[in-house]
């Protein structure tokens, strides 16, 4: 089978699916409503989805609203991401005993590998895990997760309020990159889904599952969802020349203007799926018997990211949004060879003042067509 | 382990702990610490070590020894925060933590055929240090070699045997400046930019390779151009916020580069715009 | 024995002035030596001769009370020794004093200031030319005010 080759699950084919991957030992992650917000959680049954649940998405804004139907999927994306089960948001990496002769222990914690199986992964997060592995794989310590991972895909159907998926490359319709992906199709009286198959692991499961062949009909009501949902983008970015634009506007007035509407609390970048930055943090008891050192998440929107010796190379909020921005948009591209950005919205949506990085784009890129750029 | 570097690839973050040989102290805030690798390890000039004080902290530290000697591990560290004030204090008999070597290294293969300039100032001769070592240990690969050296004050020169010894050589070309000094210093006052103007270098076939706080670099860098030494044959090596050392945890950022990784040294062709854009 | 305005136009203060106008500078100037540890000058006395040293070291120092004289800066082969005979109250702002042997050219300040009165297009030369030295000390003493050296966490 290939991908958008269709195959028609019934409703009640998603419960079978998830009750098969937990009675194979998989733990299976998926969405779930919880404190107001649909985040990611271990389900044991699809009932715990957020079934005929949406959320309404702005810059700053986010509530969930009653549907009026019982879609399983009918959302987009939450405030977390599959970033804190590929580099979790704190990690012991060893805890150390010095004994009364001086010698020194070390103990590594070495993480148990876990069976993970994901359910509900849009595209725009597919694409960030893969851009999050690339960059734990890259340099001198690539580092691979110890898990064995399991992708059960969504195909937006709606776009959220936020989301420029389309702008990026990198929705609404998942390629590839999961073992299956599922399309919801809620007509004509009838609920079911559409479901494609990635990988011979997806294929494996698909042969337990009540499927049939969808009809040229069917397959067409499913195609038509993600198409569907890429004329409803609540934003846009132009990216051509992003790269250059933005590194050769780092004294545009844009960024004092940004700078004033910012409160610099890093919600961005914990909402992100691929903000990657971490801090190795290093402590010890006051008898200087033990010692630890943890990796948490950090923000470079902290003052102290950037500390060198006597203070920080990057004291102002001017100066971290920009580095923020920049290095999303455009240095990732040195580094890395991709954008950072995949279009989720996230950063738009948690914002506490709705700053909108599609806004600022093209802030800059107007007045540097202009000409008037500093 | 690979026997050559004290860097586990599996677990890059934890430090392999290390015996002190000695400490010597250079100035009143600035000691040299030598380790024992225990294996061969091979480094290159212009790389650092992370340096991690037990239960404290961990300090990025250019290593300052002769990478002749694979068996002995030396930095020259500055006290000026608890980590690199712990290190300081050891003594011989405890040990250090480290891992590495990591980072962009001296263009010394670069550099032969033609005049190098060596300009240090403060500490910054102990991540030149090396280098230095390297070019006299292959002198004939080298035409004319000039170390250009200041500091604060004569109290705040380090490494005072070994830099009377330089002085002493016919092979090597050494100008040592302070800012400031009693009546009873018989060198020069002044500083370490304005010695390159007099330098006795023919600027088209120089190679510079320049360590010491930024303000005296980016001086250091004009002074160079100024002269006529191509941008891309002037080296910096620069420093900023290092965590992981190898290009994961995002602090080290300037720019497009990751000092860890596409530095700490860098051509000043490459660098110099992104040094230029305040607070970036 | 060269002549005063080839040693002159040696010195890169005065490289590239035409003949005449290197001789009309050696008509106010003289040879000198000093021996090591003499004054070439003292703060506070009038600034009517300055020097360009030919061979040599001269350190500039401060004398401060209960301390020992600092050195601000020394000055080597080719360098001018003091520019205070160009600008009012013409007077020294230290002391200069000679490291070691030092063979210099002592220029009357108060005869070269005459005759760049009578010339102007010689005046606003010499001017260009000093003020370039003092650029680079006032610069260089900017670096030194900086203490790049010192502790970084100290604001």
């Amino acid at each position: 089978m290939t991908a958008g080759d269709y195959h028609r699950l019934p409703r009640e084919g998603l419960d079978t699916l998830v009750a098969l991957l937990v009675g194979r030992g998989w733990t299976v992650v998926g969405p779930v409503v919880r404190d107001g917000a649909i985040v990611l959680d271990e389900i044991s049954g699809a009932g715990e989805l957020p079934i005929g649940w949406t959320d309404e998405q702005d810059g700053g804004s986010y509530r969930l609203r009653r549907r009026d139907d019982e879609a399983c999927f009918g959302h987009v994306v939450g405030p977390d991401s599959l970033k804190r089960f590929r580099l979790p948001p704190t990690l012991t990496v060893f805890s150390a005993r010095r004994g009364p002769d001086g010698r020194i222990t070390m103990e590594r914690q070495e993480r148990e590998p876990r069976r993970m199986a994901f359910l509900g992964v849009r595209s725009c997060d597919l694409h960030a895990m893969g851009i999050l592995d690339g960059v734990l794989h890259s340099g001198a310590a690539p580092s691979a997760s110890p898990d064995e991972t399991l992708i059960i895909s969504v195909q937006c159907g709606e776009a959220g309020g936020t989301c420029f998926c389309t702008s990026m490359g990198t929705g609404p319709r998942a390629e590839s990159g999961f073992d299956l992906a599922l399309t919801e199709v809620i007509e004509d009286g009838e609920h079911w889904f559409a479901i494609e198959v990635g990988t011979p692991t997806g294929a494996g499961l698909v042969a337990d599952l009540p499927v049939r062949p969808a009809t040229a009909e069917e397959s067409q009501e499913a195609a038509q969802r993600p198409e569907r949902a890429a004329t409803q983008m609540g934003r846009t970015m132009e990216t051509g020349d992003l790269r250059d634009l933005l590194m050769g506007n780092l004294e545009h007035p844009r960024w004092e203007d940004v700078a004033a509407r910012c409160l610099s609390c890093g919600n961005c970048t914990m909402a992100c799926p691929t903000c990657f930055c971490v801090e190795i943090a290093d402590t010890g008891d006051p008898t200087g018997a033990e010692a630890e050192r943890e990796q948490r998440w950090a923000s470079c929107f902290t003052v102290d990211h950037a500390y060198l010796n006597g203070g920080s190379v990057r004291p102002t909020t001017h100066s971290r949004y920009r580095q923020w921005m920049t290095h999303k948009l455009a240095t990732w591209w040195d580094q890395f060879d991709t954008s950072g950005c995949v279009g989720c919205g996230r950063c738009i949506t948690w914002c506490p003042v709705g700053i909108d990085i599609t806004a600022e784009v093209a802030a800059i890129r107007a007045s540097d067509e202009q000409g008037n750029a500093s | 382990m690979s026997p050559e570097t004290l860097l586990d690839p599996a677990h890059p973050l934890t430090p392999r702990m290390l015996p002190v040989l000695a400490t010597r102290r250079e100035t009143e805030d600035t000691f040299t610490v030598e380790l024992d690798p225990g294996e061969r390890l091979a480094f290159a000039p212009g790389q650092f070590m992370m340096l991690y004080a037990f239960g404290t902290g961990e300090a990025a530290i250019s290593i300052a020894g002769d990478p002749a000697e694979a068996g002995r591990l030396v930095h020259t560290v500055r006290a000026l925060g608890p980590t690199t004030q712990a290190i300081c204090a050891v003594r011989p008999g405890e040990v250090v933590g480290v891992r590495g070597p990591f980072g962009r290294p001296w263009p010394v293969a670069g550099a032969e055929g033609g005049d190098v300039v060596i300009v240090a100032g403060g500490i910054g001769l102990a991540p030149l240090r090396p280098a230095l070592l390297w070019i006299l240990a292959h002198r004939e690969r080298y035409a004319r070699v000039t170390l250009l050296y200041g500091g604060r004050s004569p109290e705040q020169l380090l490494y005072g045997d070994e830099l009377a010894a330089w002085r002493e050589r016919d092979d090597l070309d050494v100008t040592v400046t302070v800012d400031v000094a009693r009546a009873d210093w018989r060198g020069r006052v002044g500083v370490v930019p304005a010695l390159v103007a007099s330098a006795r270098i023919d600027p088209a076939r120089t190679v510079a390779m320049v360590c010491g706080p930024e303000i005296m670099m980016r001086a250091t860098a004009s002074a160079l151009t100024d002269r006529g030494v191509r941008a891309e044959r002037i080296h910096l090596s620069l420093e900023r916020n290092m965590q992981c050392a190898f290009g994961r945890c995002g602090h080290c950022q300037l720019g497009p580069t990751l000092i860890c990784r596409d530095g700490p040294v860098f051509p000043y062709a490459q660098i110099a715009p992104w040094m230029r854009v305040w607070e970036l | 024995m060269r002549t005063l305005d080839a040693l002159l136009g040696e010195c890169p203060v005065f490289t590239g002035l035409d003949e005449t106008t290197l001789e009309l500078i050696a008509g106010c100037g003289r040879n000198v030596r000093f021996a090591a540890e003499r004054h070439l000058f003292r703060e506070g006395e009038p600034a009517d001769t300055f020097y360009v040293l030919r061979h040599g070291v001269v350190n500039l120092e401060m004398r401060v009370p209960a301390r020992r004289p600092l050195v601000i800066d020394t000055l080597h082969d080719g360098d001018v020794v003091g520019w205070s005979w160009l600008v009012p109250p013409y007077r020294w702002a230290f002391d200069a004093r000679a490291a070691e042997p030092t063979a210099a050219v002592a220029l009357d300040g108060a005869c070269l200031r005459d005759k760049c009165r009578e010339d102007p297009a010689l005046g606003f030369e010499l001017l260009q030319r000093f003020s370039q030295v003092m650029v680079e000390r006032l610069q260089a003493a900017r670096l030194r005010l900086l203490d790049v050296y010192g502790d970084p966490r100290v604001a």
